[in-house]
Protein backbone atom coordinates (compact mmCIF):
# COMPACT_ATOMS: atom_id res chain seq x y z
CA UNK A 1 0.00 0.00 0.00
CA UNK A 2 1.59 3.60 -0.99
CA UNK A 3 0.79 6.39 1.11
CA UNK A 4 0.74 9.64 0.52
CA UNK A 5 -1.12 13.24 1.03
CA UNK A 6 -2.90 13.85 -2.14
CA UNK A 7 -3.69 10.97 -5.05
CA UNK A 8 -4.23 13.17 -8.12
CA UNK A 9 -6.36 10.59 -10.74
CA UNK A 10 -4.88 11.73 -14.15
CA UNK A 11 -2.03 12.50 -14.88
CA UNK A 12 -2.34 15.69 -18.09
CA UNK A 13 -1.61 18.74 -17.60
CA UNK A 14 -3.63 19.84 -14.76
CA UNK A 15 -3.10 16.71 -12.56
CA UNK A 16 0.62 17.55 -12.94
CA UNK A 17 0.51 21.04 -12.34
CA UNK A 18 -1.44 20.38 -9.28
CA UNK A 19 1.86 18.72 -7.79
CA UNK A 20 3.17 22.10 -8.20
CA UNK A 21 1.03 23.54 -6.42
CA UNK A 22 0.62 20.94 -3.42
CA UNK A 23 4.15 20.88 -3.03
CA UNK A 24 4.25 24.68 -2.12
CA UNK A 25 2.27 23.54 0.80
CA UNK A 26 3.93 20.67 1.53
CA UNK A 27 1.92 18.41 0.61
CA UNK A 28 2.89 15.24 -1.44
CA UNK A 29 1.03 13.42 -4.19
CA UNK A 30 0.94 10.39 -6.24
CA UNK A 31 -0.70 10.59 -9.62
CA UNK A 32 -2.78 7.23 -11.43
CA UNK A 33 -3.39 7.60 -15.10
CA UNK A 34 -4.92 4.70 -17.33
CA UNK A 35 -2.46 5.86 -19.99
CA UNK A 36 1.31 3.99 -19.58
CA UNK A 37 2.55 7.49 -20.06
CA UNK A 38 2.72 11.02 -18.45
CA UNK A 39 0.65 13.86 -20.54
CA UNK A 40 -2.88 13.10 -20.56
CA UNK A 41 -4.56 13.97 -23.85
CA UNK A 42 -1.18 16.12 -25.09
CA UNK A 43 0.88 13.28 -25.02
CA UNK A 44 -1.97 10.60 -26.38
CA UNK A 45 -3.96 12.64 -28.67
CA UNK A 46 -1.70 15.83 -30.30
CA UNK A 47 2.03 15.58 -28.67
CA UNK A 48 3.35 17.39 -31.63
CA UNK A 49 -0.18 19.73 -32.22
CA UNK A 50 1.29 23.77 -31.31
CA UNK A 51 -1.10 25.24 -28.36
CA UNK A 52 -0.75 29.37 -27.85
CA UNK A 53 -3.31 30.20 -24.81
CA UNK A 54 -0.53 28.72 -22.35
CA UNK A 55 0.28 32.50 -20.02
CA UNK A 56 4.12 33.23 -20.82
CA UNK A 57 4.33 30.69 -24.09
CA UNK A 58 3.72 32.30 -27.89
CA UNK A 59 3.80 28.41 -28.78
CA UNK A 60 4.17 25.69 -26.79
CA UNK A 61 4.31 21.76 -28.56
CA UNK A 62 1.44 19.92 -26.50
CA UNK A 63 4.58 17.51 -25.60
CA UNK A 64 6.90 20.17 -24.66
CA UNK A 65 4.18 21.80 -22.60
CA UNK A 66 3.91 17.59 -20.53
CA UNK A 67 7.89 18.14 -20.70
CA UNK A 68 8.19 21.22 -18.85
CA UNK A 69 5.22 20.36 -16.42
CA UNK A 70 7.56 17.43 -15.60
CA UNK A 71 10.60 19.18 -15.19
CA UNK A 72 8.72 22.10 -12.79
CA UNK A 73 7.10 19.55 -10.24
CA UNK A 74 10.39 17.04 -9.71
CA UNK A 75 11.63 19.04 -6.65
CA UNK A 76 8.46 17.79 -5.16
CA UNK A 77 9.31 14.20 -6.09
CA UNK A 78 5.79 12.94 -7.53
CA UNK A 79 5.34 9.17 -7.50
CA UNK A 80 3.27 7.48 -10.28
CA UNK A 81 1.04 4.78 -10.94
CA UNK A 82 0.72 4.19 -14.96
CA UNK A 83 -1.60 1.99 -16.76
CA UNK A 84 -3.76 1.39 -14.61
CA UNK A 85 -7.17 2.33 -14.31
CA UNK A 86 -8.19 3.40 -10.66
CA UNK A 87 -11.58 1.44 -10.28
CA UNK A 88 -12.68 2.15 -6.88
CA UNK A 89 -12.67 4.97 -3.99
CA UNK A 90 -13.20 4.08 -0.45
CA UNK A 91 -13.08 5.69 2.56
CA UNK A 92 -13.77 9.59 3.85
CA UNK A 93 -12.36 12.53 5.25
CA UNK A 94 -12.08 11.62 8.31
CA UNK A 95 -10.51 8.48 8.45
CA UNK A 96 -8.36 8.61 5.17
CA UNK A 97 -9.32 7.61 1.40
CA UNK A 98 -8.26 4.51 -0.01
CA UNK A 99 -7.94 4.59 -3.82
CA UNK A 100 -7.51 1.34 -5.73
CA UNK A 101 -6.86 0.48 -9.44
CA UNK A 102 -8.49 -2.64 -11.20
CA UNK A 103 -4.81 -4.22 -11.36
CA UNK A 104 -5.12 -4.64 -7.49
CA UNK A 105 -2.57 -1.39 -6.73
CA UNK A 106 -4.08 0.71 -3.84
CA UNK A 107 -3.09 4.24 -2.41
CA UNK A 108 -3.99 5.38 0.84
CA UNK A 109 -4.45 9.22 0.84
CA UNK A 110 -6.09 12.26 2.62
CA UNK A 111 -7.13 14.17 -0.44
CA UNK A 112 -8.52 12.94 -3.60
CA UNK A 113 -7.93 14.89 -6.65
CA UNK A 114 -9.57 13.71 -9.78
CA UNK A 115 -7.68 15.79 -12.74
CA UNK A 116 -9.46 13.24 -15.42
CA UNK A 117 -10.09 15.17 -18.34
CA UNK A 118 -12.24 13.78 -20.51
CA UNK A 119 -12.18 10.55 -18.40
CA UNK A 120 -10.31 7.28 -19.18
CA UNK A 121 -8.95 6.45 -22.63
CA UNK A 122 -10.81 2.98 -23.60
CA UNK A 123 -10.18 0.98 -26.80
CA UNK A 124 -12.23 2.44 -29.65
CA UNK A 125 -14.41 -1.04 -30.62
CA UNK A 126 -16.12 -2.01 -34.45
CA UNK A 127 -19.15 -3.05 -34.33
CA UNK A 128 -19.24 -6.78 -34.98
CA UNK A 129 -22.01 -8.59 -33.38
CA UNK A 130 -21.20 -10.64 -30.33
CA UNK A 131 -17.13 -9.10 -29.95
CA UNK A 132 -17.48 -8.60 -26.74
CA UNK A 133 -18.39 -12.51 -26.07
CA UNK A 134 -14.30 -13.21 -27.29
CA UNK A 135 -12.96 -10.18 -25.21
CA UNK A 136 -10.33 -12.55 -23.27
CA UNK A 137 -10.80 -15.56 -25.65
CA UNK A 138 -9.00 -14.48 -28.58
CA UNK A 139 -10.18 -10.40 -28.81
CA UNK A 140 -7.97 -7.73 -27.48
CA UNK A 141 -7.71 -4.20 -28.18
CA UNK A 142 -4.12 -3.67 -26.84
CA UNK A 143 -0.78 -5.73 -26.80
CA UNK A 144 0.40 -6.09 -23.65
CA UNK A 145 3.01 -8.88 -24.14
CA UNK A 146 4.08 -9.90 -28.09
CA UNK A 147 5.03 -13.52 -26.59
CA UNK A 148 1.24 -14.74 -26.34
CA UNK A 149 1.18 -14.35 -30.16
CA UNK A 150 4.41 -16.55 -30.80
CA UNK A 151 3.37 -19.24 -33.80
CA UNK A 152 -0.14 -18.35 -33.44
CA UNK A 153 -2.67 -16.97 -36.49
CA UNK A 154 -3.33 -13.36 -36.12
CA UNK A 155 -6.15 -10.75 -37.41
CA UNK A 156 -5.20 -7.09 -36.77
CA UNK A 157 -7.38 -4.61 -38.56
CA UNK A 158 -7.42 -0.81 -38.52
CA UNK A 159 -5.30 1.90 -40.58
CA UNK A 160 -3.42 4.10 -38.22
CA UNK A 161 0.13 3.63 -36.89
CA UNK A 162 -0.86 0.90 -34.12
CA UNK A 163 -1.52 -1.48 -36.68
CA UNK A 164 1.04 -1.09 -38.97
CA UNK A 165 3.59 -1.14 -35.90
CA UNK A 166 1.89 -4.23 -34.73
CA UNK A 167 1.66 -5.84 -37.48
CA UNK A 168 5.49 -5.67 -38.78
CA UNK A 169 6.62 -6.40 -35.37
CA UNK A 170 4.37 -9.57 -34.95
CA UNK A 171 4.72 -11.06 -38.75
CA UNK A 172 8.44 -12.10 -36.81
CA UNK A 173 6.45 -13.84 -33.95
CA UNK A 174 3.64 -15.26 -34.63
CA UNK A 175 2.46 -18.36 -37.23
CA UNK A 176 0.68 -16.05 -39.59
CA UNK A 177 -0.45 -12.36 -39.62
CA UNK A 178 -3.27 -11.06 -41.34
CA UNK A 179 -3.36 -7.12 -41.54
CA UNK A 180 -7.13 -5.78 -42.31
CA UNK A 181 -8.62 -2.32 -43.49
CA UNK A 182 -10.97 -0.47 -44.78
CA UNK A 183 -9.00 1.45 -47.15
CA UNK A 184 -6.30 0.83 -49.68
CA UNK A 185 -3.98 3.17 -48.10
CA UNK A 186 -2.89 4.17 -44.44
CA UNK A 187 -2.49 7.43 -42.74
CA UNK A 188 0.03 5.55 -40.21
CA UNK A 189 4.10 6.64 -40.96
CA UNK A 190 4.56 6.50 -44.69
CA UNK A 191 7.53 4.24 -44.03
CA UNK A 192 5.74 1.69 -41.69
CA UNK A 193 3.27 1.35 -44.34
CA UNK A 194 5.99 0.60 -47.04
CA UNK A 195 7.56 -1.77 -44.78
CA UNK A 196 3.72 -3.31 -44.60
CA UNK A 197 3.06 -3.38 -48.06
CA UNK A 198 6.65 -5.11 -48.72
CA UNK A 199 5.64 -7.42 -46.28
CA UNK A 200 2.71 -8.48 -47.94
CA UNK A 201 4.39 -8.55 -51.45
CA UNK A 202 7.51 -11.45 -50.26
CA UNK A 203 4.38 -13.23 -48.71
CA UNK A 204 5.04 -12.72 -45.48
CA UNK A 205 1.84 -11.46 -44.30
CA UNK A 206 -1.84 -11.21 -45.48
CA UNK A 207 -2.54 -7.80 -46.42
CA UNK A 208 -6.76 -7.52 -46.94
CA UNK A 209 -7.58 -4.05 -48.14
CA UNK A 210 -10.73 -1.98 -48.89
CA UNK A 211 -12.35 -4.59 -46.04
CA UNK A 212 -14.07 -4.91 -43.23
CA UNK A 213 -14.31 -7.28 -40.49
CA UNK A 214 -17.90 -8.49 -40.51
CA UNK A 215 -18.41 -11.38 -38.14
CA UNK A 216 -16.36 -13.42 -35.49
CA UNK A 217 -17.41 -16.93 -34.50
CA UNK A 218 -15.93 -19.51 -31.92
CA UNK A 219 -16.80 -22.35 -29.68
CA UNK A 220 -15.60 -20.57 -26.37
CA UNK A 221 -12.21 -19.23 -28.05
CA UNK A 222 -11.69 -16.94 -31.51
CA UNK A 223 -11.91 -19.26 -34.01
CA UNK A 224 -12.88 -17.40 -37.62
CA UNK A 225 -13.19 -14.32 -38.99
CA UNK A 226 -15.37 -13.29 -41.74
CA UNK A 227 -13.85 -10.76 -43.97
CA UNK A 228 -16.52 -8.49 -45.76
CA UNK A 229 -14.60 -6.28 -48.87
CA UNK A 230 -16.35 -3.78 -50.61
CA UNK A 231 -18.10 -5.59 -53.78
CA UNK A 232 -19.92 -7.36 -50.65
CA UNK A 233 -17.56 -10.77 -50.72
CA UNK A 234 -17.04 -12.75 -48.11
CA UNK A 235 -13.96 -14.69 -47.06
CA UNK A 236 -13.16 -16.54 -43.89
CA UNK A 237 -10.05 -16.91 -42.10
CA UNK A 238 -8.97 -19.54 -39.41
CA UNK A 239 -7.75 -16.49 -36.51
CA UNK A 240 -6.40 -17.72 -32.99
CA UNK A 241 -6.55 -13.81 -32.38
CA UNK A 242 -8.11 -10.65 -33.47
CA UNK A 243 -7.01 -7.33 -32.61
CA UNK A 244 -8.65 -4.52 -33.55
CA UNK A 245 -6.77 -1.17 -33.09
CA UNK A 246 -8.81 1.64 -33.67
CA UNK A 247 -7.58 3.80 -31.58
CA UNK A 248 -8.21 5.67 -28.33
CA UNK A 249 -11.75 7.33 -27.00
CA UNK A 250 -12.53 9.01 -23.80
CA UNK A 251 -15.34 7.90 -21.63
CA UNK A 252 -16.22 8.58 -17.86
CA UNK A 253 -15.56 5.13 -16.96
CA UNK A 254 -15.62 4.19 -12.91
CA UNK A 255 -16.16 7.75 -11.92
CA UNK A 256 -19.47 7.72 -12.73
CA UNK A 257 -20.09 5.59 -10.06
CA UNK A 258 -18.15 7.23 -7.13
CA UNK A 259 -21.18 8.73 -5.86
CA UNK A 260 -20.09 12.06 -7.22
CA UNK A 261 -22.59 14.52 -8.66
CA UNK A 262 -22.14 14.52 -12.31
CA UNK A 263 -24.17 16.95 -14.51
CA UNK A 264 -23.37 15.94 -18.59
CA UNK A 265 -20.86 13.67 -17.99
CA UNK A 266 -18.87 15.98 -15.91
CA UNK A 267 -18.11 16.30 -12.28
CA UNK A 268 -20.06 19.14 -10.37
CA UNK A 269 -18.09 21.26 -8.24
CA UNK A 270 -18.10 24.52 -6.30
CA UNK A 271 -16.18 27.74 -7.60
CA UNK A 272 -14.33 28.81 -4.12
CA UNK A 273 -12.27 25.78 -3.99
CA UNK A 274 -13.36 23.32 -6.83
CA UNK A 275 -14.52 20.65 -4.04
CA UNK A 276 -16.99 18.17 -5.01
CA UNK A 277 -20.25 17.03 -2.99
CA UNK A 278 -17.93 14.63 -1.15
CA UNK A 279 -15.68 16.37 1.47
CA UNK A 280 -11.66 15.80 0.82
CA UNK A 281 -12.69 14.70 -2.96
CA UNK A 282 -11.57 17.52 -5.98
CA UNK A 283 -12.30 17.62 -9.21
CA UNK A 284 -9.79 19.89 -11.53
CA UNK A 285 -9.39 20.32 -15.09
CA UNK A 286 -11.72 19.46 -18.14
CA UNK A 287 -13.79 17.05 -15.89
CA UNK A 288 -15.38 19.55 -13.78
CA UNK A 289 -18.60 21.66 -14.18
CA UNK A 290 -19.32 24.92 -12.91
CA UNK A 291 -21.28 27.63 -14.15
CA UNK A 292 -19.44 29.45 -16.85
CA UNK A 293 -16.64 26.41 -17.14
CA UNK A 294 -14.20 26.86 -20.02
CA UNK A 295 -12.13 23.45 -20.91
CA UNK A 296 -8.96 25.24 -21.04
CA UNK A 297 -5.25 24.26 -20.06
CA UNK A 298 -5.33 27.41 -18.58
CA UNK A 299 -7.92 27.25 -16.08
CA UNK A 300 -7.10 23.99 -15.04
CA UNK A 301 -3.88 25.44 -13.70
CA UNK A 302 -6.29 27.89 -12.02
CA UNK A 303 -8.46 25.47 -10.17
CA UNK A 304 -5.42 23.53 -9.20
CA UNK A 305 -3.94 26.79 -6.88
CA UNK A 306 -7.33 27.29 -5.39
CA UNK A 307 -8.10 23.02 -4.94
CA UNK A 308 -4.64 23.10 -3.08
CA UNK A 309 -5.48 26.23 -0.48
CA UNK A 310 -8.44 24.14 0.06
CA UNK A 311 -6.72 20.51 0.71
CA UNK A 312 -4.69 21.72 2.72
CA UNK A 313 -6.99 21.60 5.88
CA UNK A 314 -7.16 17.76 5.42
CA UNK A 315 -3.79 17.06 4.75
CA UNK A 316 -2.70 19.74 8.20
CA UNK A 317 -5.78 20.12 10.01
CA UNK A 318 -4.23 21.35 12.79
CA UNK A 319 -1.80 24.01 11.40
CA UNK A 320 -2.95 27.45 10.08
CA UNK A 321 -2.04 28.60 6.34
CA UNK A 322 0.21 31.03 5.23
CA UNK A 323 -0.18 32.14 1.70
CA UNK A 324 3.26 32.90 0.16
CA UNK A 325 4.62 33.83 -3.29
CA UNK A 326 7.45 32.02 -4.61
CA UNK A 327 9.44 34.88 -5.91
CA UNK A 328 9.83 36.13 -2.46
CA UNK A 329 9.95 32.16 -0.74
CA UNK A 330 11.82 30.46 -3.59
CA UNK A 331 10.91 26.57 -4.12
CA UNK A 332 11.83 24.29 -0.99
CA UNK A 333 11.57 20.41 -2.47
CA UNK A 334 10.88 17.48 -0.05
CA UNK B 1 -21.81 35.23 -46.12
CA UNK B 2 -24.25 33.45 -43.94
CA UNK B 3 -25.39 29.44 -44.83
CA UNK B 4 -28.47 28.59 -44.54
CA UNK B 5 -28.61 24.74 -42.85
CA UNK B 6 -31.31 22.99 -42.05
CA UNK B 7 -31.25 20.61 -38.68
CA UNK B 8 -33.20 18.21 -37.58
CA UNK B 9 -33.72 17.24 -33.97
CA UNK B 10 -33.86 14.56 -32.14
CA UNK B 11 -38.23 14.69 -32.13
CA UNK B 12 -38.03 15.00 -35.54
CA UNK B 13 -38.61 19.00 -35.72
CA UNK B 14 -37.18 21.26 -38.27
CA UNK B 15 -34.92 24.51 -37.82
CA UNK B 16 -33.83 26.59 -40.57
CA UNK B 17 -30.58 28.24 -38.89
CA UNK B 18 -28.01 30.95 -40.69
CA UNK B 19 -24.37 30.43 -39.41
CA UNK B 20 -21.12 32.94 -40.69
CA UNK B 21 -18.95 31.46 -42.83
CA UNK B 22 -16.26 33.75 -41.82
CA UNK B 23 -15.52 32.63 -37.96
CA UNK B 24 -14.05 29.37 -39.63
CA UNK B 25 -16.77 27.34 -37.50
CA UNK B 26 -17.23 23.99 -37.58
CA UNK B 27 -20.78 22.55 -37.69
CA UNK B 28 -20.33 21.28 -34.14
CA UNK B 29 -19.54 24.00 -32.91
CA UNK B 30 -22.56 25.97 -34.82
CA UNK B 31 -25.00 23.40 -33.71
CA UNK B 32 -23.56 23.48 -29.48
CA UNK B 33 -24.30 27.41 -30.24
CA UNK B 34 -27.41 26.84 -31.04
CA UNK B 35 -28.23 24.92 -28.06
CA UNK B 36 -29.05 21.71 -29.89
CA UNK B 37 -28.69 18.52 -27.79
CA UNK B 38 -25.29 16.79 -28.62
CA UNK B 39 -21.98 15.81 -26.15
CA UNK B 40 -18.95 16.52 -28.73
CA UNK B 41 -17.04 15.39 -25.19
CA UNK B 42 -13.56 16.04 -27.24
CA UNK B 43 -14.48 19.17 -28.48
CA UNK B 44 -13.53 18.52 -32.39
CA UNK B 45 -10.87 15.97 -32.31
CA UNK B 46 -12.57 14.02 -33.96
CA UNK B 47 -11.84 11.51 -30.89
CA UNK B 48 -15.37 10.79 -29.58
CA UNK B 49 -18.02 10.64 -32.71
CA UNK B 50 -20.69 12.25 -30.14
CA UNK B 51 -21.44 14.50 -32.68
CA UNK B 52 -22.51 12.11 -35.48
CA UNK B 53 -24.80 13.53 -37.51
CA UNK B 54 -26.69 11.78 -40.72
CA UNK B 55 -26.89 13.98 -43.82
CA UNK B 56 -30.33 14.04 -45.13
CA UNK B 57 -29.67 16.44 -48.04
CA UNK B 58 -26.90 17.74 -49.98
CA UNK B 59 -24.60 15.06 -49.23
CA UNK B 60 -22.81 15.14 -52.67
CA UNK B 61 -21.41 18.92 -52.21
CA UNK B 62 -19.93 18.08 -48.92
CA UNK B 63 -15.78 17.63 -48.68
CA UNK B 64 -14.62 13.67 -48.43
CA UNK B 65 -14.59 12.09 -45.72
CA UNK B 66 -11.21 11.74 -44.66
CA UNK B 67 -9.15 8.77 -42.74
CA UNK B 68 -10.04 9.63 -38.89
CA UNK B 69 -13.18 11.06 -39.30
CA UNK B 70 -14.19 7.17 -41.52
CA UNK B 71 -12.21 5.40 -38.66
CA UNK B 72 -14.05 7.12 -35.95
CA UNK B 73 -17.75 6.25 -37.93
CA UNK B 74 -16.31 2.60 -38.18
CA UNK B 75 -16.96 2.41 -34.22
CA UNK B 76 -20.54 3.49 -34.26
CA UNK B 77 -23.32 1.17 -33.79
CA UNK B 78 -25.44 3.30 -35.99
CA UNK B 79 -23.67 4.49 -39.04
CA UNK B 80 -25.27 4.90 -42.42
CA UNK B 81 -23.91 6.18 -45.66
CA UNK B 82 -25.03 9.33 -44.63
CA UNK B 83 -23.11 9.47 -41.57
CA UNK B 84 -20.82 12.59 -40.53
CA UNK B 85 -19.07 13.66 -37.98
CA UNK B 86 -20.33 16.99 -37.56
CA UNK B 87 -16.50 18.70 -35.87
CA UNK B 88 -15.31 17.64 -39.37
CA UNK B 89 -17.42 19.49 -41.34
CA UNK B 90 -16.59 23.59 -41.65
CA UNK B 91 -19.57 25.71 -42.31
CA UNK B 92 -19.02 27.22 -45.91
CA UNK B 93 -20.50 27.43 -49.41
CA UNK B 94 -20.29 23.54 -49.39
CA UNK B 95 -23.35 22.93 -46.95
CA UNK B 96 -25.07 25.18 -48.08
CA UNK B 97 -28.99 24.36 -47.77
CA UNK B 98 -28.44 21.08 -46.44
CA UNK B 99 -30.64 19.16 -44.18
CA UNK B 100 -28.57 17.52 -41.09
CA UNK B 101 -30.37 14.58 -38.62
CA UNK B 102 -29.01 14.73 -35.36
CA UNK B 103 -27.66 11.75 -33.90
CA UNK B 104 -24.48 11.16 -31.27
CA UNK B 105 -25.41 10.28 -27.72
CA UNK B 106 -27.82 12.79 -25.80
CA UNK B 107 -26.55 15.39 -22.99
Amino acid sequence: MHTTDICVIGAGPVGLFSVFEAGLLKMRCHLMDALPQVGGQLSEIYPQKPIYDIPGYPEVKAQQLVDNLMQQIAPFQPSFTLGERVAQIQGNAADGFTVTTGDGTAVSCKVIVIAGGLGCFEPRKPVIERLEDFEGKGVSYIVKDPELFRDKEIILAGGGDSALDWTILLSGIAAKVTLVHRGDTFRGAPDSAEKVFRLAKDGKIGLVLKSNISRIEGNGHLKNVHITDDKNGVSILNADHLIPLFGLSPKLGPIADWGLQIEKSAIAVQTTDYATNIPGIYAIGDINTYPGKLKLILCGFHEAAMMAQSAFRYVYPDQRLSFKYTTVNGIHSF
Amino acid sequence: MMVPITIEDRSGQRQLIEVPDDMSLSLMEALKAYEYNILATCGGMALCATCHVQVLEGMEKLPPLNDVELDMLDTLPDVTANSRLACQLRIDKDLENAVFRICGQEI
